[in-house]
């Protein structure tokens, strides 16, 4: 039989032939792989996006919120009356086996002032296992202690963008600022953070000392309470068992009947999130799929060259019958030709793929990532679609009858 | 000497819709190794059908073709072309030569399909060319070579695998009588000193004389089959 590269020097050369209509042809593989591998990259992107917020927000991470989650009748939504109280927060420390560690939460807007600055940001009362729980670390200065919790200190931490705009590159720890009025030493500064699920620029914030919070800053008309609970459990194995001790603690210490609704909800948070992230895997996949059918849409064009070309050459097929080309040799030479269309169709698809996600990151801002098996992934299926759609053609060749062939004008 | 050809009772029957064309209506005859023979008749008597069976580009409605000692008879597609890449070169009247292709690549073509190194087949291609004596030419296409020079070309595509037997259906129709003597001195010397086979298809006397043997069709029969007195032809 025909030898590979011979093969492949005869295609190169009728493509040659043809210049124009080889690129043209050419032309849907290269949107095909471009679109597949841009379409990847996006939704590559997206999953890779939640998953680093997944990781920002604190792994294995559950909230309880005051309300209830099933809002039967008139009963208020989640969130509206507060029921959570920090001896809660206290009681689940304690009793919850599966609970590395808890914080609760008192927060609200509040405008911060320093020397002739000033600054509306949230200010979250709350206690030092907070940063654990969020895997939040310090990004200079210390973290408030339990003793100022029990005393009230007046002492914050800043975030990253309330630094940033309240002393721009001063070093604020051991600096006075003043929240509503009330002076608040600064004792450090955290790390950043970044953007939340929601957007919100989770930098953009205060830790203060729950107690503080409540005394001083909100003056709240529920004394002892607080907004929500956020709970760390020991392993994401241990979510689920967690969630199952803070339900029959809360209800217990809420003394709620067997017939009651909760009056708290549990979320499981990292739960939500890898659903989100599950979603955003399937949607890349979807696009994927829509972006593929480009460039089966390509095959098919190849496939209509082929044929017309396989027509117009139909006197050179029966020249190269006549030397004692045998079926499969006449077969691969325009099945070659066809997967050369397609290889090098999707070459250049592969640079319009890449060139594509940069535009798409750098014009419209959307977070890509064009992984290698994307681009393998593209390509071999570009070649597959070649082989798949230039046998037809190339099947017709083989067969037609010799004698015609050489006849023909 | 061997019998290189043996056919016997060959017909063909063309079916066109309803209506059967008999072309060939049962022929018989032998070539031995090494002859030069011509195949002459007038149009429509069959010639070209008997040349395609010969060529084992076709097969015959019924009868025998044995070629070599094979019987071509239950041979696949396959087999067939194997035959024509190792047993046969042809020369057509139209050359068949492929367009914006050097003449050494369109030498080099039947070797393409009989598994000749790369490097063999550069020299051999070369060397088949030298015989016909267009050593020079060897990268000019076919639109920039005379017809008489693209049929040289045919001729060293068709010498170029050794096989035994070139089968020229009209070789001279496209060419001034002097290109054709030439052409013809060309197969009479191929004939002469490499032992080769000829089977030629003509309509002209002048060229028939060439050959030592004349084969005369008439409504796919053969009418006659007779030596020429005087092989060649004198220079
Ligand atoms: N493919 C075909 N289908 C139908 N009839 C055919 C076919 N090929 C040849 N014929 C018929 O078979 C007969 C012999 O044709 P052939 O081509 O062998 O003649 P020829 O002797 O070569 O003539 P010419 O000298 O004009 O080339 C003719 O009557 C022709 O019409
Ligand atoms: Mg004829």
């Amino acid at each position: 039989m025909i030898s590979i590269p011979s093969a492949f020097k005869i295609s190169f050369r009728a493509l040659r032939v043809n210049k124009m209509r080889s690129v043209l042809t050419m032309l849907g593989m290269i949107i095909g792989v471009g679109a597949v591998i841009t379409m990847l990259a996006v939704g590559t992107g997206a999953s890779m996006k939640i998953a680093e917020q997944i990781s920002s927000m604190g792994s294995n991470l559950l909230i309880i919120l005051p309300g209830s989650s099933t809002s039967g009748g008139v009963r208020a939504g989640a969130g509206s009356v507060p029921t959570l109280s920090v001896s809660d927060y206290e009681a689940i420390l304690k009793e919850c086996t599966s609970v590395e560690d808890a914080a609760p939460i008192l927060n609200g807007i509040a405008q911060i002032v320093y020397s002739n600055q000033n600054w509306s940001t949230i200010v979250i009362g709350t206690t030092p296992g907070f940063l654990n729980v969020r895997d939040w670390p310090l990004d200079s200065g210390r973290a408030f202690t339990e003793q100022e919790v029990k005393t009230a200190a007046k002492v914050a931490l800043l975030g990253q963008t309330v630094a940033g705009n309240l002393f721009s590159d001063a070093n604020p720890v051991g600096q006075i600022i003043r929240i509503k009025n009330v002076p608040f030493i600064i004792i450090g500064t955290l790390s950043s953070k970044g953007q939340s699920t929601q957007g919100q620029d989770q930098d953009d914030t205060i830790l203060i000392p729950v107690t503080t919070a409540q005394k001083k800053i909100f003056g709240t008309a529920f004394p002892g309470m607080v907004r929500i609970i956020m709970v760390k459990a020991k392993s994401s194995d241990d979510l689920i068992r967690a969630e199952i001790q803070l339900n029959t603690l809360l209800r217990q210490r809420h003394h709620i009947s067997q017939k009651q609704d909760n009056d708290f909800t549990v979320r499981n948070l990292t739960q939500l999130m890898q659903t989100a992230e599950q979603s955003a895997k399937v949607m890349t996949l979807l696009l994927g799929a829509i972006a593929s059918v480009s460039l089966i849409v390509g095959g098919i064009g190849i496939m209509n060259i082929m044929l017309v070309s396989v027509t117009e050459r139909t006197r050179e097929i029966g020249i190269r019958m006549s030397v004692g080309a045998k079926t499969w040799d006449i077969r691969m030479q325009f099945i070659i030709e066809a997967v050369s269309l397609s290889l090098m169709g999707g070459a250049t698809g592969i640079i319009f793929g890449l060139a594509g996600s940069q535009m798409l990151t750098s014009l419209v801002g959307w977070p890509t990532i064009v992984s290698i098996l994307s681009i393998v992934l593209a390509f071999s299926f570009s070649g597959f679609v070649g082989i798949f759609f230039g046998f037809y053609p190339a099947y017709k060749a083989s067969l037609l009858d010799p004698i015609e062939a050489l006849r023909y004008e | 000497m061997d019998m290189l050809i043996k056919v016997e009772n060959i017909t063909k029957i063309y079916r066109v819709g309803d209506v059967e064309v008999p072309a060939i209506r049962g022929v018989s005859f032998t070539i031995k190794s090494g002859e030069f023979v011509s195949i002459m008749g007038h149009s429509g008597s069959g010639k070209s059908t008997i040349m395609n069976i010969l060529g084992c580009l076709d097969k015959p409605t019924e009868g025998s073709y044995m070629l070599d000692g094979v019987d071509t008879k239950n041979l696949a597609r396959d087999q067939l072309a194997d035959i024509r890449s190792r047993k046969i070169g042809f020369v057509f009247q139209g050359f068949n030569l492929l367009a914006r292709t050097s003449a050494l690549e369109n030498v080099e073509l039947p070797m393409f399909y009989s598994g000749v190194s790369v490097a063999e087949r550069k020299r051999k291609s070369r060397y088949a060319l030298s015989i016909v004596g267009l050593d020079d030419r060897g990268h000019h296409h076919p639109s920039q070579l005379s017809g008489g020079q693209q049929q040289r070309v045919a001729i060293a595509r068709a010498l170029v695998n050794n096989a035994p037997v070139i089968l020229a259906d009209e070789p001279t129709g496209n060419l001034d009588s002097k290109t054709s003597n030439e052409i013809m001195d060309l197969f009479t010397r191929l004939n002469r000193e490499s032992n080769i086979t000829i089977i030629l298809v003509t309509h002209e006397e002048d060229i028939a004389k060439y050959s030592r043997r004349i084969i005369r069709f008439l409504d796919g029969l053969i009418v006659s089959d007779e030596k020429v007195k005087k092989a060649g032809r004198k220079k």
